[in-house]
């Protein structure tokens, strides 16, 4: 027996992708954002998008480039401070947000990727963060109910795999990649470092294969994968 | 950075003590970090995915893969571990996290801190705040006195929408080091220069002023 092979071509994994789709993206800040498979989804335009994410990058990096395009319907963030594009789409009506404390997005993805369908959490309780969600009581105490996220794909950038879609992750750039790689119908990974199937160390993989539908081997980064200079 | 912030960031940096896990909030401070001396024993937790956060890095010495919260590029301790988002907030939640600094819009005499939206002017998200002010075991707060047109930032009652309640602690201005306790702000320290009427009239609550002489940084 050997396992199976899940490369495919950067075009024929982003086609997997329909209009209308709702799309987890990996990355906090640059590290760990999927760039050339996003630089991919512009180049086909796919519309209507939902995107999950945990930031918007910077204005003009990222999933910044979907939204310039016109592409994105919906966005679930904890945070867009760095980008200013973003910001200003939000407020004119451009763009719909959904925000989300960060821990909080980070253990809905989790229980979207576990088969839960939700926990329930004290984050929140006594401000408006907690307002509109339904209250669960435990024990006398009370808690709000998170519901479990999950989407058609997700889209992640691992430092190293192999073509069954093991993954491996760097440093920083780690951050909410395992989760979404867990948390969606259609999980396409890119990495600049593929390697056959056997040549990752087992102890090593942060993500096991199964979880991965589609493995993209890049020949080059993306030139938005490098140190920013502000 | 002015002489005044970098006092108030040195005199927040006493606060930590040996054997403690912290999170240096983004902005004022994660300038903390560079006042720890490099043979402290302390962890410094960064919710992006790291336990064991070092000095931070110039662009020359930077790695694309290592940055911190607020995307500045920083160095990993020998020891250090990286982390998933999930992992990095069940260490929040859990209560593995002994301290928390963290900026802030206003601060209220019972300790509540509002520090994520100014509704119709800014509301870029609460990021990890929330769940930082929350739940690390001590939540202290560093900001200027007052805002840019001079308004107190400490006052009775917090008039936006909160990040938490009741959690802060001990408040590092460029101006003075409050506590908050059960019966309001108590003013402990003076920066150089700053006169109590000075402190007194910046504040918009109620300071309870100690009896004799007021230490200084």
């Amino acid at each position: 027996m050997r396992l199976p092979q899940k490369e495919r071509s950067i075009e024929d994994a982003v086609a997997q992708i329909s209009d209308g789709a709702s799309i987890m993206v990996g990355g906090f800040g640059v590290p760990g954002t999927p760039f050339n498979l996003i630089a991919e989804l512009v180049r086909q335009g796919q519309k209507d998008l939902t995107l999950v994410k945990n930031d918007a990058n910077e204005a003009g990096m990222g999933i910044d480039h979907l939204l310039a395009n016109g592409q994105v319907r919906k966005l679930i963030v904890t945070h867009l401070g760095l980008n200013g594009h973003a910001i200003e789409m939000m407020n004119s009506g451009a763009l719909e947000v959904e925000f989300c404390a960060q821990g909080i997005l980070a253990e809905r993805i989790r229980a979207g990727g576990a088969g839960l369908a939700g926990f329930i959490s004290d984050i929140g309780i006594g401000t408006e963060l907690a307002e509109g969600k339904q209250i669960v009581s435990v024990d006398g105490k009370d808690f709000v109910l998170e519901t479990a996220l999950r989407t058609d794909v997700a889209l992640v950038h691992a430092e190293q795999c192999d073509a069954y879609g093991n993954l491996c992750f760097a440093k920083t750039a780690r951050n909410f990649n395992p989760l979404m790689a867990m948390a969606a119908d259609c999980v396409i990974a890119e990495s600049q470092n593929c390697l056959p199937i056997g040549d990752l160390d087992p102890d090593a993989i942060h993500t096991p294969g199964p979880f991965v539908d589609h493995v993209v081997a890049l020949k080059d980064l993306h030139k938005e994968y490098a140190i920013v200079r502000r | 950075m002015s002489d005044a912030r970098q006092r108030m960031v040195a005199r927040a940096a006493r606060a930590i003590e040996p054997g403690m896990l912290v999170n240096l909030g983004i902005g004022l401070p994660t300038r903390v970090v560079n006042y720890l001396s490099s043979d402290m024993e302390v962890g410094l937790h960064t919710e992006n995915g790291l336990v064991g956060v070092g000095p931070t890095q110039d662009y020359d010495h930077a790695d694309r893969d290592l940055i911190d919260a607020g995307g500045a590029y920083i160095s990993a301790l020998p020891g250090g571990a990286f982390i998933d988002s999930a992992v990095s907030f069940a260490i929040v939640r859990s209560g593995r996290l002994d301290l928390t600094m963290l900026g802030a819009f206003e601060v209220a005499q019972n300790g509540d801190l509002a520090n994520w939206k100014i509704p119709g002017k800014f509301s870029p998200g609460v990021g990890g705040g929330i769940e930082l002010a929350q739940k690390a075991a001590h939540v202290m707060v560093l900001t200027t006195h007052t805002d840019r047109k001079g308004n107190p930032k400490l006052l009775e009652r917090c008039s936006l929408p909160l990040t938490a309640k009741g959690s802060v602690e001990r408040i590092f201005t460029d101006m003075a080091v409050v506590d908050v306790t059960p019966e309001g702000f108590a003013l402990k320290e003076l920066a150089e220069g700053v006169s109590l009427d000075d402190v007194i009239a910046a504040t918009g609550a109620p300071l309870i002023i100690p009896e004799g002489d007021i230490p200084t940084f």
